[in-house]
């Protein structure tokens, strides 16, 4: 896998987020957070929940305002209204899927195409001879897109009836519909399994080697640590570290804040082999790795039922009605 | 309390498949489709032996006026009999299953017998004013009904009632259950795949349908007394829903998806053949009312079916039409004095009506939800009462107040006089019946709009906004603007109509125009005319409003508890079908999840 094509400093800045400040009456959700994200990059986010990941997202795209600072794309500053921000070319998904369930995947595609067709309400009426052209162009171009993340095979589906994973990967392609710069992904393995996270992981890196820069918030280190070539951390709407990969894992204060200490012993080694196993790339010891934690898991299991079953053995059927 | 199941209470397994009389199936199939055949027959005795009743039902041979009825009731049961036994000819009537389709049938016929029956003993008095004919319809359409529903079903497996519930938890459950049973008794399977047909074959089947659909409409349109009125009502309602289990009416959207045009032209020729059959003017006052009703309503789709805006004022824009028509056609009572040729006014009056809505609506757009609907709600309101006021009294005189800008003249077309009877090719087309087919051309204009604006970048950003509107911003779409386009749209689309209704109905007065009134248009039934109809579909509002404004308008007698039994009209059909009655795909997917889900959908799911 191609992780570490690090991104030459000296690319052309897309995002650029100075002292950007939210303020919700006396909360003051994000704090002089600065932020750069430059052309062919992909940037992570991480932070503990409540830190203020998705309000400066939502600072970044014009859902708020923030308070104080200015966010630049390509050098001018965003416009404060979402379908604005979205013109100038910065897309989004959200943390919670947020699609329109009772259209087809299609449909949804060719929503995101909206800002940049033209065709309006009397090119619609009359069928100028203009409509039925940009009509077909924007057909083209979103099956293209689902054909990119896979689902042009279910084009004519109601978005509501796909499984989860797809939906995701829909909202992707509906952001890229609309042709960004830079497209901010909120959250966008939140609960998957692991071959799913990977494939997510795979369209992320393809997105980037179209040449859209990427900013990413993510809960899976693995994930964010694989992919990202920068990453900040927020805690408590302040910016705690930015860095390479290797650099914000080693931050005392991130390690402290939010990643946590490993165990100390046998079981965090185990679980590092693991990893480590799995990132060379063999098959055999992913499924070995997964066993293994399947075993563990069932005795972890069993011996919690059957303390359990010690502790309430009168009061268990009680608790099972409820 | 929570209902979860406690151990001991399992699942009770689903019981045998039986039907909820205690029949063979041989015996009750068999009783079900002679029950049927018998009560054809029946329909051609007497049923009473005075002609005091309506509709002369006193003549042996000959079915005369709610017998009729009675005879396409039992036929139907008969048909889906036959094709029940997989007789050969009637199978294509059942593709999804005849069982359901019989026991809708049987009780149309049922339904209507005995509606016919107590019509006749309440009307006449006495018991003795009925014929034997009566007591053997009566007698072989409840056999019919025994057999159809002694017919077998696939029993729903059922939870059992908790033991911890209180009585009245129980009772609720057990009437959760038997509700469960009842439905399941009309559940219809998967249709069967239809045989492929060569195109001209489909064609001449949607004009079937199409011909077939206007016999209805007119039947039921010209219905001279009020008991065939409800008679009609009931072998509709009964047989439509009979028609939808069998499966035809699946079979006929997916016939009419494929040829859209010809059978959008084909519906637009049999309602121009409609004022045709007539021989007098009567009925096409009443058709071009309902097109008037209908039209509007399918304009306020727009706007709440699909950008998902709730305009509780919308019959404010057909005010602002109409009184915009009223004012520069020539009416003495107008302060303006100008008479201003049929285009002209239809412009100025559609103008009018845009130009108010992008003035509602460019403060009021910025709302969502229930803080439009009261602001809509609100506008209604003041446009009516401006109208009032604006009398010479309380404000200056330019709509005469409450007594309306009366005398407005007859349009003018080209030298065709709308106000004249004509006689072409030897039909006479009277006042109304011009009216009509003037104000089929505005529904095909605003059909065709609805059309291709649903099916644009435009419609896609207003469906896109009603599901989400935060998502429809993040994908670049301006909400606002795009909400405005949709509300001016819809009010231009209202204010076309309302020049015709100011044209046909002479006077234009404040007190058509009210949010809430026993009698159409008014607000409130645009928008029951919508929901009921289907929300997002194109002939959803149009059967929906057809059926609003002929109830009312048939069921006079109901006097005063019009509104009261309307109520209770809407939710029994919202607790049975709440996607209307013709729903757009995609809702019906979402209300009945459990349904079989086609997961592939064609344009625009309508």
């Amino acid at each position: 896998m191609t992780t570490t094509t690090t991104a030459p400093s000296t690319a052309e800045t897309v995002l650029d987020a100075r002292g950007v400040t939210m303020r919700f009456g006396g909360l003051t959700a994000v704090r002089n957070v600065d932020l750069t994200v430059r052309s062919g990059e992909i940037v992570g986010l991480i932070g503990p929940n409540g830190a203020g990941k998705t309000t400066f997202f939502n600072c970044l795209t014009g859902l708020y305002i923030p308070t104080e600072g200015e966010v630049r794309y390509k050098g001018t500053v965003l416009p404060p209204k979402s379908y604005k921000v979205t013109a100038a070319g910065v897309a989004r998904t959200f943390q919670n899927i947020r699609l329109f369930n009772n259209m087809t995947v299609l449909e949804n595609v060719l929503v995101g195409r909206h800002t940049r067709t033209k065709e309006g309400l009397w090119s619609a009426l009359l069928r100028l001879p203009g409509f039925h052209r940009e009509e077909k162009a924007s057909r083209e171009k979103a099956m293209e897109l689902l054909e990119f993340i896979g689902l042009d095979s279910k084009a004519e589906h109601l978005a509501r009836n796909l499984p989860y994973g797809d939906q995701r990967k829909l909202e992707i392609a509906r952001a890229l519909a609309s042709d960004p710069g830079l497209i901010l992904l909120d959250e966008p393995t939140a609960g998957m399994n692991p071959q799913e996270t990977r494939t997510t992981e795979e369209l992320i890196f393809a997105i980037r080697d179209k040449g859209i820069a990427v900013l990413v918030i993510e809960h899976d280190m693995r994930f964010i640590f694989n992919l990202c070539d920068r990453v900040a951390c927020l805690v408590q709407g302040e910016k705690l570290v930015e860095g390479t990969a290797s650099e914000v894992q080693g931050d005392e204060r991130v390690v402290a804040a939010y990643l946590g200490e490993p165990f100390e012993g046998a079981p965090g080694a185990e679980e590092a082999a693991a990893v480590e196993a799995a990132e060379a790339g063999a098959a055999e010891a992913v499924a070995a790795q997964a066993d293994a934690a399947e075993a563990e898991a069932e005795a972890e299991a069993e011996a919690e039922a059957e303390a359990e079953a010690e502790a309430h053995s009168t009061t268990s059927t009680d608790g099972e009605a409820k | 309390m929570t209902t979860t199941i406690t151990a001991d209470t399992a699942k009770t397994t689903p019981a045998p498949d039986k039907g909820f009389i205690p029949l063979p199936e041989k015996t009750a199939r068999a009783l079900a489709t002679v029950g049927g055949a018998l009560t054809v027959l029946s329909a051609f005795l007497a049923w009473t032996w005075t002609s005091a009743f309506p509709g002369d039902l006193t003549v042996y041979g000959y079915p005369g006026g709610l017998q009729w009825l009675a005879l396409i009731g039992g036929a139907l049961t008969t048909a889906f009999g036959l094709a029940s036994y997989g007789v050969k000819g009637f199978r294509w009537l059942a593709p999804s299953g005849a069982d359901a389709a019989i026991k809708l049938s049987a009780l149309a016929a049922f339904a209507v017998i005995w509606y016919t029956v107590i019509a006749i003993v309440v009307k006449l008095g006495a018991i003795v004013d009925l014929e034997p004919g009566a007591g053997i319809a009566a007698l072989v359409s409840l056999l019919a009904v025994i057999g159809a529903f002694a017919l077998p079903f696939e029993r729903p497996s059922l939870e059992g009632p908790d033991p911890d519930d209180t009585g009245w938890d129980k009772f609720k459950h057990e009437a959760g259950n038997k509700w469960t049973t009842v439905k399941a008794s009309f559940a219809s399977g998967p249709a069967t795949p239809a045989r492929v047909l060569p195109s001209w074959a489909e064609i001449l089947l949607i004009a079937a349908v199409l011909g077939l659909g206007l016999t209805v409409f007119t039947y039921g349109i010209t219905t001279p007394y009020q008991e065939l009125f409800i008679g009609f009502l009931i072998t509709t309602g009964f047989g439509a829903a009979a028609l939808n289990k069998a499966g035809l009416m699946g079979r006929v959207t997916t016939l009419t998806a494929r040829h859209r045009n010809v059978a959008l032209v084909g519906a637009f020729a049999a309602a121009a053949a409609f004022p045709l059959t007539q021989t007098d003017d009567q009925y096409a006052n009443l058709g071009v009312n309902i097109l008037i009703f209908a039209t509007v309503a399918l304009g306020l789709n727009i706007v709440v079916g699909l950008t998902g805006l709730l305009d509780l004022g919308y019959v404010a824009f057909l005010g602002v039409g109409a009184y915009t028509a009223a004012l520069v056609s020539g009416s003495p009572n107008s302060p303006f004095g100008v008479q201003l040729p049929f285009w002209a006014a239809l412009l100025a009056g559609a103008a009018a009506s845009m130009i108010f809505g992008v003035l509602i609506g460019a403060p009021t757009l910025r709302l969502r939800g229930d803080y439009l609907a009261i602001v809509t709600l609100g506008f209604g309101e003041i446009f009516r009462i401006s109208m009032n006021n604006l009398d010479g009294v309380s404000g200056p005189d330019i709509t005469n107040g409450p007594n309306g800008v009366a005398n407005i003249p007859n349009i003018n077309l080209f030298g065709f006089d709308f106000g004249a009877a004509h006689t072409i090719a030897g039909f006479t087309i009277g006042r109304f019946a011009n009216y009509f087919l003037l104000m089929l051309l505005i529904t095909l204009i605003v059909v065709l709009v609805f059309r291709r604006s649903a099916e644009s970048r435009i419609g896609r950003a207003w469906v896109a906004i009603r599901e989400d509107e935060t998502a429809a911003e993040a994908m670049g779409i301006n909400g606002f603007r795009v909400k405005l386009i949709a509300f001016a749209l819809g009010a231009t689309l209202a204010g076309l109509a309302g020049v015709v209704q100011a044209h046909v109905q002479y006077t234009v007065t404040p007190d058509q125009y009210q949010f809430a009134n026993a009698v159409p248009p008014n607000s409130a039934f645009l928008l029951a005319a919508v929901v009921l109809g289907g929300m997002g579909t194109i002939a959803g509002p149009l059967v929906g409003g057809s059926l609003l404004f002929l109830i009312p308008n048939k069921l006079q007698f109901l006097g005063e508890y019009q509104l009261l039994v309307f109520g209770f009209a809407l939710i029994i059909l919202m607790r049975l079908r709440p996607e209307g009655l013709i729903p757009n795909r995609r809702n019906q997917l979402e209300l009945h999840p459990e349904a079989a889900a086609p997961t592939v959908l064609g344009k625009a799911g309508v």
